[in-house]
């Protein structure tokens, strides 16, 4: 970490803003704020450039067009892949993910080059998968159950720069019974809800990363019962 | 009129499925009925919409209440058949024509997955596009599929008037498609679904209330602005002075006038009938709850929250109920677009099926709050008199249903 201060990154959420990811930005500040480390956001739009100096970038879900003109402006403006290869630790959700990849198709059959940052290709898939999702975060990645939200039609294929960030217990992920991919210290996945209110294990996962250490405990009983209650409704027992 | 025989057969077989349904508690009647229509004769809604000058209306906000708001202006020229409790698919559309048989007028408000089955068979006068942005994506689907949806009915509609919110540019996206438009500057808070230029994919350039596109697809001048309270047009402004409260209630009035005034009603007349509605399906009176005076407001989508939040007094304590059912839409998301933060300072309780979801939003919003699953409850343990309940779709349904069984 460079400064006192946490800095946290919105990339583009004015284009990947449809699936409520910026929560995730509100989550991982407010659980800074009250350990009393300090943090700050930093929403930048499309058109403008990309800061390349901050801790922690995070990339939402959008709808087709949004996420080819999101890739557009981040393949031009490169400030996420030089933070990147500092060691910046990188988020993204749905669209964020495919994107953070090496290319996604889209439904007009065109295929776009993505940021490379994971080595993940997406083309469409059959039919939307929609739904709850349970996933089992892989061995380093969490111990407890992700629960989220998920509504894309990309199928997702990892290559051998990437690994799944776990198991899909129940419903669809990459669309291969693995979700998300993970390479260093950029994480992705497909899960809505936003991912990091319903896992507050993934992210203080992703905080740790920045701080270089391992944060202590938050309890929150709300969101212990939304976790049960979302588990459950995932058809998970246990 | 005359009516096929299979038509007549299919009414009446409506109606005993209607009155079945209202018997053993099921629901109102209009969908089950318009259903059991629609299976025995496919054609009925074109033979029940015929002879008649029908207006359909769709958005995400606002259908329910710019619908009632025209139903009364056009009553100033007859009967006005409507689907006034709400059920706007195609079977709930049927039967509102069904149970107004001789109408010479219909308004009806549309879902907006629905619009392609409901207007290719009614073939409306006018069809009147509010405004679309994300709701009930698991449901709906993402909402720029919906504009090319509405776009391609449009095109198939050439004797249709299409009266349309200038100020959403997903919606005169659609409009554009028509041979004739009613431009109506009612105003729009939510931009977000609309970056991405429906007609080339490039970013929406925003200037004021202008905006355009470098591809040429560019905002048209209005006939109708809203102007604060004002609804202008050249010639004339005329104060709207609407008992109904917000922004959000002004652009409705604003497309419901400028529909009526196109179908031949004077400005003023038009008015004076949207000035004496006080509530809207049960949305914004006061009634008597568990000892305390409530006022039920309906918010369903990040958009409506936004017009929703300023309505609310700022001392009163909110009651906020969530479910997420099939028509509220699985996916809870969405409570995270809404600026929940400016609660902060009167007591909130979470309500309904999703409860926790909304719990979970407060906390990291920092919004102290309590949790009470049934809306009802929560408000009867506030203190103090007047309570703010706010619900969405099935959520309020339940709560108005409840208020009035006692």
């Amino acid at each position: 970490m460079s400064e006192s201060a946490v800095r946290i990154g919105l990339v583009l959420p004015d284009v990947l803003g449809t699936y409520s990811d910026s929560g995730n930005a509100t989550v991982l500040c407010r659980r800074l704020h009250w350990r009393e480390i300090p943090a700050t956001i930093t929403e930048f739009h499309y058109g403008e450039p990309v800061p390349a100096g901050l801790d922690l970038y995070l990339l939402g879900g959008g709808e087709d067009e949004s996420q080819t003109l999101a890739a557009a402006h981040l393949r031009e403006h490169r400030g996420l892949q030089s933070a990147a290869a500092r060691g910046a630790v990188v988020f993204g959700v749905c669209a964020g993910l495919q994107l953070l990849g090496t290319g996604f198709g889209t439904t007009d059959g065109v295929r776009h080059e993505g940021l490379g940052l994971l080595d993940a290709e997406t083309s469409p898939g059959d039919r939307r998968a929609v739904g709850e999702v349970v996933v089992q975060a892989d061995q380093g990645l969490g111990a407890e159950p992700l629960t989220g939200f998920e509504n894309h039609l990309g199928v997702t294929t990892l290559g051998r720069g990437s690994r799944p960030l776990g198991r899909v217990l129940a419903g669809t992920g990459n669309g291969d019974g693995t979700d998300g991919a993970v390479t260093g210290r950029v994480l992705a996945t497909y899960l809505h809800g936003p991912v990091l209110a319903r896992n507050p294990a993934l992210a203080d996962l992703l905080l740790g990363w920045v701080l270089g250490a391992p944060l202590p405990a938050l309890p929150l009983a709300e969101v212990s019962a939304l976790r049960e209650e979302r588990l459950r409704a995932g058809g998970h027992r246990g | 009129m005359l009516t096929p025989t299979r038509t007549r057969l299919a009414i009446a077989g409506a109606r005993l499925a209607a009155a079945t349904s209202r018997r053993f508690g099921l629901g109102n009647g209009g969908m089950i009925g318009g259903r059991v229509a629609l299976k025995l004769d496919p054609r009925a809604l074109s033979r029940l919409g015929r002879d008649r000058t029908v207006v359909l209306i769709t958005g995400t906000n606002g259908k329910t209440t710019t619908a009632l708001m025209l139903s009364r202006i056009l009553q100033t020229l007859g009967p006005v058949a409507l689907n006034a409790d709400g059920a706007n698919m195609p079977d709930g559309v049927l039967a509102a024509l069904a149970t107004n048989p001789l109408a010479p007028l219909a308004v009806l408000e549309v879902d907006e997955n629905y619009v392609s089955a409901v207007a290719d068979e009614l073939r409306p006068a006018c069809l009147v596009l509010l405004n679309l942005s994300r709701d009930q994506l698991d449901r709906m689907g993402e909402v720029r599929a919906t504009e090319r949806e509405l776009r391609a009915v449009v095109s198939r509609l050439p004797s249709t008037t299409v009266v349309a919110n200038c100020d959403d540019p997903l919606v005169t996206s659609a409009a554009l498609a028509a041979a004739r438009q009613v431009w109506v500057g009612a105003g729009q808070s939510w931009h977000a679904d609309a970056l991405a230029c429906a007609r080339c994919g490039q970013a929406i350039l925003r200037d004021g209330t202008d905006w355009q596109c470098v591809c040429g697809f560019t905002r048209p001048a209005p006939l109708w602005t809203l102007d604060g309270d004002d609804l202008t047009t050249p010639g004339s402004s005329l104060p709207l002075d609407l008992q109904l409260p917000g922004r959000a209630n002004a652009a409705n009035a604003a497309m419901a006038v400028a529909t009526a005034v196109h179908l031949g009603v004077p400005a003023e007349t038009a008015i004076e009938r949207v000035r004496s509605i006080s509530a809207v399906a049960g949305r914004y009176r006061r009634a008597p709850v568990a000892g305390h005076s409530v006022r039920l407001l309906l918010a369903k989508n990040p958009a409506g929250w936004r017009e929703t939040l300023p309505l609310l007094d700022s001392h009163t304590p909110v009651v906020i109920a969530v479910n997420s059912r099939e028509a509220d839409g699985r996916d809870m998301s969405w409570l995270w677009d809404v600026p929940f933060e400016r609660l902060a300072g009167r007591p909130v309780v979470a309500a309904g099926e999703r409860a926790m979801d909304l719990a979970v939003r407060l906390t990291y919003a920092e919004v102290p709050h309590t949790v009470a699953r049934d809306p009802i409850a929560a408000v009867a343990a506030l203190d103090g008199e007047s309570v703010e309940l706010v619900a969405n779709y099935t959520a309020f349904r339940g709560v108005a249903q409840r208020m009035a069984d006692e």
